[in-house]
């Protein structure tokens, strides 16, 4: 079971306490009528579902009740970070690296 | 039988409790602290088992978890029985009974074991090929009847229980900095220290005592003690500290991530003796911050001819007998070994009083200070020689020797050997099952002939021998490095108490032992448990099975219960010789949790019966009862389904609700509906974003029928929504939906539209909602209630009004779901039950009645309103089900809008509701059903839709029917057909309303 940080509560809260929304950052078009029917279908249905970094929606649905994203990894479940939602969408690869360093 | 082979001796046991048990009908004595393997090996008993495929007879091969032999089914204290368990890990209480498994009618004498000499039948791929069907015989009805579940009967493993489960079992959850995983040197070095620097520890181990190895330990001392003393002082240090807890008997059965891991607890069976409110098993839930794995490295067998006799067993075993249970294995002991280990168990054995005969050692070279205390002790070493066969019937009664050149070839002549007992030791494999579950990666190192855990950042620390650190002081240093690191501390001076132990080489040999003859000949065993031998291996190259992982799963070789413990390296090796190519690059199969078989009873812990699922209940619930309603599951609510009176089936109850809902009143409890206060300045605005409907012009005091869509454009809930004042609307929603629809507007709102002033509130649970329907339902309410105008002026057909009702304070929805004069009453949730009641008191002066769900259903379809999750199915629009009306005019964007222009949603000839007459109006249709164009459908006939709702409707006189039908619409007046398995029913479609169809009554 996954460990998860909620960014609003800041605390390490077991994963029975929250939902996972699918990926994030999949903003839904201001005016959806003025989109064609490909971008619409992508906005809809194409994931990127990497093997990797993944940045993804999760809810605090048995604590606080808020959506945040979570950065984690799709092989090995660790989490990079979590951050609220509207933040943008973090630098993966240059956290990695000053991880690293 | 006389227990003739227990000796003195035995840490594990309490000599002055005897306790006896049953074995296969038979009586048996053992002690206090005996397993059934070491109890019976004390009894002389060698033979445990049939083999899974040949029905080979088979006896112990070890002491512990990676038993593939000795499966028995044992009942418990409370008379559970469980099969499949390993005898090794069975320990003994008062009254125990097991038996044996796999074998008709008895162990001794098997009919099954007609199966060894039909045994090219049975070879790798059997299963696979045979009921893939052989093409001929696919077909036949005697295959399928009679050959196919005799062979089935006759394999695979154990039986289950019949009965109910009649034990407890407990779930605990668990936080701790340190957890260490196994309990031998490594672990108890690494529990100390972590306990030293104040952390809180958890340590678990599968056994009944701590100390692995220290416990059969033989020579080796620490700071001048015997090993196990020294554990044993440990133990007792932890004991006494209060950031330490100590879990015997536990097996940490599986490492999830985040170092989530599970394990699983046994209570001594004979603690249930005395206290049989103890749970039979505790499933912990640990959460640690580090882990430290010490689960020690597992002995292989020697891959020979005929491997598997009863009275072969694994070398560390017998020490294992010998040192902590007092058994002596045979009365003539051969050892044959690969690696060091083997010398201490012959001299162990010897001094004990053990008649060994010879050591056989496949190495040409070893040091003379290992043979000699043998020699000394009369016991004849052979270096450069190897076992390649042996002969007995239900016990051994002899081996075959020869010699092995430096080439790997045996020599012409072969010697036998007499002897009852042969113990073998291939070397050690390091246990890398939970580093590997981790997602640790794993690296072959050919040194130690193994592979060895790659230490990542965070993740568990391997200590011990399960990292390759072999000998008790490595790995009482290495445990306490582990720990150490673990805890972020700084390394510390050595600390490491002086150990005296001989330096022994445990790497051995990995693979099939150099045999003389054709490979194709014999079984030389590598997988006891499924009956796997190097020449099913073979047998699987030559068939062009290269993946390991397809080996295994073609041979069988590495799953079931042992999932090839103590077979996967040598399975993995010999497949990498019949390929011509290193191991590494053979690759290994995926560990899978768990680590040994784990109850289904404790994964369920108390969650069974009524504990299986929350159940909800409405406050009316109890009336409900009362009055002998039938309950059905409406997701976790339960709901009445219809109010039979004595008498009467499901068929007439519901016949007769909806009549007299028709003709004068009636009432149902609506309590579940779904109900979600939508507050604020802009909660107008946000309605309309989510419903198709429009909001803004609603004006306070009046409904509207909502429908949700997803964004793909498929509707996902309908219900009525109020407007309470400007800034207030009471929302309901399916039964069902509920938390579903609540999660999506708070998706919506938070994400996308987090500028919008509204709040979201559940009050499913604050309100109970009483629906009264039917022309009399106006006159049954007016006396009760105060403050509320109900003439049809002024609260008209889809107004909303706040007043009391017997004096409570009430929401008033007027309202219908039946096409008939009615109201929904929703009061605060305390006072459901009495305000129902004095609404029942009413109903019944009009010759009312309660309905239940069914009636529900049948009373909607007559009017042809749809339910969510009935006649739509996720791919269903709201034109689909004729709901196009409701659309907002004019409105601006919604949740689902875009993809209603998308081309498939747009296109003519979609599914669309229509209702059905079957021309017989006493057949009622099954829901479900497929309709076609033509009488008598050939089977593959293209499906023009589906009957959506199907009921018997007494105020039709008939039956009726909704569906889902391509172009619908278009159809209304022709014929379909609906096959069914007694011939076509013809139906016509029509309008899908059956009653009222100007929809009149509403208005009363």
């Amino acid at each position: 079971m996954l460990n998860i940080r909620c960014p609003y509560c800041e605390e390490d809260r077991p994963e029975i306490e929250f939902r996972n929304a699918g990926e994030a950052h999949i903003a839904r078009p201001d005016e959806p009528d003025r989109v064609d029917d490909r971008q619409w279908a992508d906005f809809l249905y194409t994931r990127d579902n990497p093997k990797g970094w993944h940045a993804e929606r999760w809810r605090h649905v048995h604590g606080c009740g808020r959506f945040f994203n979570a950065v984690r990894h799709s092989v090995d479940d660790r989490i990079l970070l979590t951050y609220k939602a509207g933040e943008p969408k973090p630098d993966i690869e240059r956290m990695l690296r000053e991880r690293e360093a | 039988m006389s227990a003739s082979y227990r000796i003195s001796g035995g840490s594990a046991l309490k000599r002055e409790r005897t306790v006896r048990f049953r074995f296969d009908g038979r009586d048996y004595v053992g002690h206090q602290g005996d397993t059934l393997a070491s109890a019976l090996l004390a009894n002389g008993v060698g033979l445990f088992g049939r083999s899974f495929k040949y029905h080979r007879p088979r006896g112990i091969v070890s002491a512990g978890a990676e038993e593939p032999n000795a499966l028995v089914g044992a009942f418990g204290p409370t008379g559970g029985f469980t099969p499949n368990l390993r005898a090794t890990q069975v320990e003994l209480f008062d009254g125990l009974v097991a038996e044996s498994q796999n074998r008709w009618p008895s162990l001794d004498f098997d009919v099954g074991a007609i199966n060894n000499w039909l045994s090219p039948l049975f070879m790798a791929g059997f299963y696979y090929k045979t009921f893939m069907g052989p093409k001929a015989a696919g077909g036949n009805w005697v295959w399928r009847q009679l050959f196919e579940p005799a062979i089935r009967a006759a394999a695979g493993l154990g039986s289950p229980p019949t009965e109910p489960d009649p034990d407890r079992y407990a779930s605990m959850f668990a936080y701790c900095d340190l957890l260490v995983i196994g309990g031998g040197a490594a672990g108890l070095a690494a529990a100390e220290t972590a306990a030293n620097s104040g952390a809180q520890v958890i340590l678990c181990d599968e056994q009944a005592e701590f100390g692995g190895w220290l416990l059969s330990e033989a020579q080796a001392e620490i700071e001048g003690r015997a090993a196990r003393d020294w554990a044993a002082d440990v133990v007792a240090r932890l004991r006494g500290r209060d950031n330490v807890q100590l879990l015997t008997r536990t097996q940490a059965f599986g490492y999830f991530p985040h170092d989530f891991v599970g394990l699983c607890e046994t209570i001594e069976d004979a603690a249930r003796c005395r206290n049989p409110a103890l749970p039979r098993e505790r499933l912990w839930q640990v959460r640690a911050g580090r882990v430290v794995v010490a689960t020690g490295a597992i002995e292989r067998p020697l891959v020979f001819v005929d491997n598997d006799r009863p009275g072969i067993m694994l070398a560390g075993a017998a020490q294992t007998y010998l040192q902590r249970w007092g058994v002596m294995p045979g009365r003539r002991i051969v050892l044959f070994t690969a690696c060091d280990s083997a010398y201490p168990t012959a001299l162990a054995l010897a001094e004990a009083g053990g008649n060994v005969v010879e050591l056989i050692d496949l190495r040409s070279n070893v040091a003379e200070a290992l043979s000699a205390p043998l020699r000394a002790r009369n016991i004849a070493v052979s270096v450069g020689a190897a076992v390649t066969g042996s002969r007995g019937g239900l016990r051994l009664n002899s081996v075959e020797i020869r010699s092995v050149d430096r080439n790997g070839q045996t020599g012409a002549m072969a010697r036998q050997l007499a002897c009852d007992t042969l113990l073998m030791s291939g070397g050690w494999t390091p246990s890398v099952h939970l580093h590997s579950q981790a997602r640790g990666k794993v690296a072959w190192s050919e040194e130690a002939k193994a592979f060895l855990p790659v230490a990542r950042a965070g993740g568990p620390i391997s200590a011990g021998a399960c990292a390759g650190k072999f000998g008790l002081r490595a790995a009482i240093r290495s445990g306490a490095d582990a720990a150490l690191a673990a805890l972020g501390a700084p390394p510390t001076v050595d600390v490491t108490p002086a150990v005296a132990e001989p330096a022994l080489d445990l790497t051995g040999m990995v693979g099939r032992v150099p045999f003389a003859g054709d490979p194709r000949r014999g079984k030389a065993f590598v997988d006891f448990q499924n009956d796997v031998s190097a020449r099913d291996l073979l047998l699987a190259n030559q068939e062009g099975m290269v993946s390991i992982e397809h080996v295994k799963r073609f041979t069988t070789t590495g799953m079931a219960t042992d999932q090839g413990k103590t077979s996967n390296l040598n399975a993995l090796a010999i497949v990498a010789s019949n390929l011509g190519k290193p191991v590494p690059a053979v690759g290994l199969t995926t560990f899978r949790m768990p680590y040994t078989p784990v109850s289904f009873g404790s994964f369920a812990g108390i969650g069974r019966g009524d504990q299986f699922d929350p159940i909800r209940r409405t406050p009316i619930d109890g009336w409900a009862q009362a009055q002998g309603a039938v309950f059905e599951d409406v997701g976790t609510w339960k709901r009445a389904r219809y109010f039979p009176k004595p008498g009467e089936d499901m068929h007439q109850a519901v016949a007769r609700e909806c009549r007299t809902v028709r003709q004068s009143v009636g009432m149902l409890d609506a309590s579940t509906l779904g109900k979600i206060e939508v507050v604020g300045p802009d909660a107008a605005e946000f309605l309309e974003r989510m419903y198709v409907n429009s909001w803004r012009k609603l004006a306070p005091g009046r409904c509207r029928y909502g429908i949700m869509l997803n964004e793909a454009g498929y509707v996902i809930d309908d219900g009525v929504i109020a407007r309470v004042a400007p800034d207030r609307f009471h929302v309901t929603t399916t039964t069902g939906g509920a938390p579903r629809v609540l999660h999506m507007m708070e998706d919506y709102l938070q994400t996308e539209w987090p500028d919008l002033k509204v709040w979201l509130t559940s009050t499913t649970e604050q309100w109970a909602v009483i629906a009264v329907q039917g022309p009399k339902a106006r006159e049954v309410l007016a006396p009760l209630i105060e403050g509320v105008d109900l003439a049809p002026k002024a609260l008209s057909h889809m107004a909303y009004a706040e007043g009391r009702i017997c004096g409570v304070k009430m929401k008033l929805f007027r309202v219908s779901f039946t096409g008939e004069l009615g109201y929904e009453v929703n009061v605060p949730a305390d006072y459901g039950r009495a305000v129902w009641e004095a609404i029942w008191e009413q109903v019944e002066k009009y010759g009312g009645c309660a309905y239940g769900t069914e009636s529900l259903h049948v009373l909607r379809a007559e009017k042809g309103f749809i339910i969510v999750g009935q006649e739509t199915d996720g791919t269903v629009t709201p034109d689909d089900v004729g709901l196009s009306w409701a659309f907002g005019k004019g409105k601006g964007d919604f949740v689902g809008k875009r993809s209603l222009s998308r081309t498939d949603l747009a296109a003519a000839g979609r599914p669309q509701m229509v209702g059905l007459l079957t021309d017989n109006p006493a057949i009622v249709l099954e829901e479900g059903a497929q309709i076609v164009a033509m009488v008598n459908a050939p089977i593959g006939t293209e499906a023009l839709g589906h009957v959506t709702s199907a009921y018997y409707s007494s105020n039709a006189g008939r039956s009726i029917a909704l569906a889902l039908v391509a172009d619908g619409r278009n159809r209304l007046g022709t014929k379909l057909h609906v096959p069914m398995p007694g011939g076509s029913v013809s139906v016509t479609l029509v309008e899908p309303v059956f009653v009222d169809p100007k929809g009149e009554r509403v208005n009363g």
